[in-house]
């Protein structure tokens, strides 16, 4: 007796690529804006960084499931017709955005003074102290945090299903309602993400041993 | 397109959403407590003398951590009704997050032994304390309060979690907002009142969490610094 069929396996299988594109779509959407947020809360003017600050509070604040329900019904209402691949992308990347952003302003911030300084002795301007001095010291230490976080990223695409965009959970609810066997088609979700989020997790714990950056 | 927003309609179910916003820290609360207590006894095994029980716990925090809560809630309670457990729509969604806080609060709480000096242990020892006066007096306390932060900052993830929790349809914050916004048509409106509101019980968890630290630990009351 068959658990699942052939074309059911396919459709968890599609589920499974989806998630890994929304993955994507969320890491680099929140990538670009968590960047621009880290450096305002650095460099920006003291306005700017209070509303770069609030900004983050609001969202890591708020529960992701809600930030998706208000991009789901809020971007229709401002008149944009959106599909639920880009109301998930969207309200993934602006939740991305406020974690990734923190993560890379410790980072930023980590990078020792007397550098910037050293930087500044050697009348850098600020892109080339950015480009030059900071940025490939401050790219070292995020890394372990960053690789930690797209774990993060990976499971939350799941709650895309709430909003009915067909990746693996919503497939496998929809095998589900088919076939009736509930523990088996979740488990094996389970452990599909599982294989997608181990690695990263050990990658992530490598990184961390390797920079060693606590210990410096 | 012009869109006007009417709080009023959605503001109106005042009492159902503060319903559910007390169940949804009834629910917080109730999963920190049990997972807190989950999640010390796997710190102590992954810590402790046993080979077996620390593999058995590192399995349990790695199988958890690297899989969603949704799955972990559908798991509970749709996949353990169809082996013959049946469980409430609550007890379902409390397990679920005391399972998954658990795995958290065991690394955290695992950081947090490690970090207390081998010096310690050693002096403990040769006042001739048994292992369990040495954890419950020498070990524990410096290693919970020097990561009380973290675990605050989990714990008020925990709570935001718990909106996850509506997929099985527990009657919490989330829950009512699906079914509030369904009535009166204004999603947008209910979802930032919601959203509101969720800031507030982030903010009261955290004072919660300060509150029981200031308790617990005497040492913090009298001194105010961080260990």
């Amino acid at each position: 007796m068959t658990v699942l069929t052939h074309q059911q396996l396919l459709f968890l299988l599609r589920g499974f690529g989806w998630t890994i594109v929304l993955s994507l779509l969320a890491f680099a959407g929140g990538g670009v804006l968590g960047f621009v947020l880290a450096l305002t809360r650095v460099y920006a003017a003291r306005p700017l960084r209070t509303l770069a600050m609030l900004y983050i509070k609001l969202i890591q604040g708020t529960p992701l499931l809600i930030l998706l329900f208000l991009t789901y019904f809020g971007l229709p209402a401002l008149g944009l017709i959106v599909d639920p691949l880009v109301a998930a992308a969207f309200g993934l990347s602006v939740y991305v955005s406020a974690y990734l952003g923190e993560i890379w302003r410790g980072s930023l911030e980590a990078v020792p003074r007397t550098q910037e300084e050293a930087a500044l002795c050697l009348a850098l301007n600020w892109r080339q102290r950015l480009a030059h001095v900071i940025l490939p010291q401050a790219v070292k230490i995020a890394t372990p945090p960053t690789v930690g976080f797209m774990v993060q990223i990976v499971k939350n695409t799941s709650l895309a299903s709430a909003i009915g965009f067909v990746e693996m959970v919503r497939a496998g609810q929809m095998i589900n309602n088919a076939t009736f066997r509930p523990f088996i088609v979740f488990v094996l979700i389970a452990a599909l993400y599982f294989a997608l989020c181990y690695p990263l997790s050990v990658w992530s714990r490598r990184l961390e041993r390797q920079f060693d950056v606590a210990h410096r | 397109m012009r869109y006007d927003l009417d709080f009023a309609a959605p503001l109106a179910h005042w009492p159902e959403l503060l319903v559910g916003a007390a169940t949804t820290l009834g629910l917080s609360v109730t999963a920190t407590v049990l997972g807190f207590g989950l999640g010390v006894a796997c710190a102590l095994a992954r810590t402790g003398r046993s080979a077996a029980a620390a593999r058995a716990a590192g399995a349990y925090v790695e199988a958890i951590r690297n899989t969603p809560l949704l799955v972990q809630i559908f798991i509970i309670y749709f996949g353990l009704a169809s082996v013959g457990i049946k469980l409430g729509v609550f007890t379902a969604a409390v397990m679920a997050l005391v399972v998954n806080v658990g795995a958290y609060t065991a690394e955290i709480v695992r950081a947090g032994i490690e970090s207390v000096p081998r010096s310690q242990l050693e002096a403990a020892q040769c006042l001739a304390l048994g292992r369990w006066h040495v954890l419950r007096h020498v070990v524990l306390p410096p290693a919970i309060e020097r990561v009380w932060p973290a675990l605050t900052s989990q714990y008020v993830l925990l709570m935001l979690a718990s909106s996850i929790t509506s997929q099985i349809s527990t009657e919490e914050l989330t829950a009512i907002a699906n079914r509030v916004q369904s009535d009166t048509f204004r999603s947008v409106e209910t979802y930032l009142i919601v959203a509101a509101a969720y800031l507030l019980l982030s903010l009261l968890m955290r004072v919660l969490f300060w509150g029981v630290g200031s308790v617990a630990f005497p040492r913090r009351r009298r001194l105010g610094t961080p260990l």
